[in-house]
């Protein structure tokens, strides 16, 4: 099959989410950046190629949509009637949702690279690649994909505790060795606020993401707290955004955003 | 879906691998499991999902295995790509040498052993960018060219998913597994499919006592029902569940064991009792097989 590179023409940034370490809230940093960036009133895409664990099609609660073909290949499901927000996910191209992708690297690299060229995008501000983790078949898949098309750069995700930053440090080395930007660090699961007594507990430690944003010279986008709103929000596919514009989450959010978008020119 | 097809033999790499039809990696069987034949009990600790605390579950069940000076226990990482066993283990900057029989895994204890890809880094920042077949080869030096020595439980912490480590280990170590397992059904299918027996599954980070005020908070609340209903619909074993402590993750950040610091929090006594519980499984079997 021919290659097809129209589909990602009008996609104006594309960012890839990264981080070493699995269950940091890659996904859950995704949604919420993708709801942040539609509430600034831009069009936003996401692409999840974490084919072993999908997990974004759950927390925008769209379901399992049958996936339309269309001239240029796929068409993305819409989460919302205006189009603003599309999303693309592995989830939903699986019969059975407890099914396990029990599959070897190579076939992980052909299926992304359909993935990643094959998706009719259209119109995009913003194009949001939720990744697996670690540093290894699905992430060269998706940077070799990408090489035709610019990649503006990555957001890596951390929690504060050493372990987390570790496993981080080693990805920076791969945005290094692969030419990546680094847009900057975003420390998630910072610090949890009892909502008995309003203590606030640093359940994985803290200031992990700032001092290796330090030591590698690259930008701190902010931390965001535990926060069990959240994390109900993202298990039953509500908006956070909308749900609670009150909250310190949100505004640590929304504050990341912004940075991001100045980051990328906007 | 998958490559290996259903009715190939136990060892069969798939179509799609690289190493389909060459020789060599069937004669690495066949010495991996000579090599291995010693060891009484290998314990596979499985996610799919990352950052549920496999690696810190492997170190403290290590630990705690190990406590009894009459068994020698060994822990292998093999998170290629994310190697946090050696921070964990208070091992950072280790390395491994060589002897005439192979590589000498690092000695935490005289009775416990471990093995990770970190000791072969060096430096913190290095980044492993491998395929697969370059991931199977290290998993495959790991089995056969380390010197174990005769071991009662071989730990194996691996990294999240469903892929190319997961079907290199269950390869490599035969049919005599069983496993430990945390979170996700996708990992159930996973044992199914590739015929490992289950002990059963640990819900970690289960609440968290606030210290101040000492209430129980769910940050992650169980929606679905959580660990407890997944293990009544699939008739599984649930081994415990392990409340949320920062001080867990600071013993691990500082690579001690917290079973020690702190035995008397309702975390380190929650972890002695599944530890308990795979004890036990692993002697009924021995007791099983021995008699059969």
């Amino acid at each position: 099959m021919e290659q097809n590179t129209e589909n990602l023409s009008q996609v104006r940034h594309v960012v890839l989410v990264l981080s070493g370490k699995g269950g940091v809230g890659k996904s859950t940093i995704t949604t919420e950046l993708a709801l942040a960036l539609r509430q600034e009133g831009k069009k936003v895409g996401i692409l999840d190629v974490d084919l072993c664990g999908p997990s974004i099609p759950r927390m925008l609660s769209v379901g399992r949509p049958d996936v339309h073909q269309c001239d240029a290949g796929w068409v993305p499901v819409y989460t919302d009637a205006e189009k603003s927000l599309a999303l693309m996910s592995i989830g939903f191209l699986m019969e059975d949702p407890d099914e396990a992708v029990v599959w070897r690297g190579p076939k992980k690299t052909a299926l992304i690279g359909q993935f990643v060229t094959d998706v009719s995008w259209g119109e995009l501000d913003v194009l949001l690649v939720d990744t697996p983790p670690g540093t290894s078949d699905e992430h060269l898949a998706v940077l070799e994909n990408l090489k035709k098309h610019r990649v503006d750069g990555a957001v890596l995700v951390t929690t504060p505790q050493a372990v987390s930053t570790g496993d981080v440090r080693r990805e920076i080395t791969f945005c290094k060795k692969t030419g990546i930007r680094i847009l900057g660090i975003v420390e998630n699961m910072s610090g949890f606020v009892c909502p008995h007594c309003s203590e606030c507990s640093n359940v994985f430690s803290k200031g992990g993401g700032e001092e290796l944003a330090k030591l590698t010279g690259s930008v701190f986008l902010g931390s965001v707290p535990l926060d069990p709103q959240l994390s109900s929000s993202t298990e039953e596919g509500k908006d956070f955004m909308q749900s609670f514009p009150e909250s310190a989450t949100f505004s640590a959010i929304s504050s990341i955003c912004a940075t991001l978008l100045k980051s990328l020119g906007n | 879906m998958e490559d290996v097809p259903s009715n190939a033999n136990e060892h069969c790499p798939g179509t799609q691998s690289e190493q389909a039809g060459k020789a060599s990696s069937c004669a690495a069987i066949a010495e991996i499991g000579e090599k291995l034949s010693t060891v009484k009990h290998k314990i596979l600790v499985l996610s799919g999902k990352g950052g549920v605390g496999k690696s810190t579950f492997s170190a403290h069940l290590a630990h705690a295995l190990a406590s009894d000076v009459t068994k020698e226990v060994a822990l292998l990482d093999i998170d290629i790509c994310g190697p946090s066993v050696p921070r964990i283990m208070g091992l950072e900057g280790e390395q491994v040498h060589q002897s005439g029989s192979g590589w000498s895994p690092v000695y935490v204890e005289d009775n416990l052993a471990v093995m990770s890809i970190g000791f072969l880094l060096g430096s913190p920042d290095d980044a492993v960018i491998w395929r697969g077949p370059k991931k199977n080869g290290m998993i495959k030096q790991f089995l056969r060219d380390v010197d174990w020595g005769e071991l009662d439980y071989l730990i194996v912490d691996t990294p999240p998913g469903t892929s190319d480590e997961h079907l290199s280990i269950v390869q490599y170590l035969s049919a005599t597994n069983e496993v430990s397992l945390q979170d996700v059904r996708k990992e159930i299918r996973f044992c199914q499919k590739v015929k490992l027996p289950i002990i059963g599954v640990v819900e970690n980070m289960s609440g968290f006592v606030c210290p101040k005020c000492k209430n129980t908070s769910q940050i992650f609340p169980p929606t679905s029902g959580g660990a407890e209903k997944l293990c009544a619909d699939l008739s599984l074993p649930l081994l415990g569940k392990v409340p949320l402590d920062p001080r867990i993750a600071r013993s691990c950040d500082e690579g001690r064991s917290f079973l020690n610091d702190i035995p008397e929090s309702p975390a380190a006594q929650a972890y002695q009792k599944i530890v308990q519980h795979i004890q036990d499984y692993c002697s009924n079997r021995e007791a099983e097989q021995s008699t059969t």
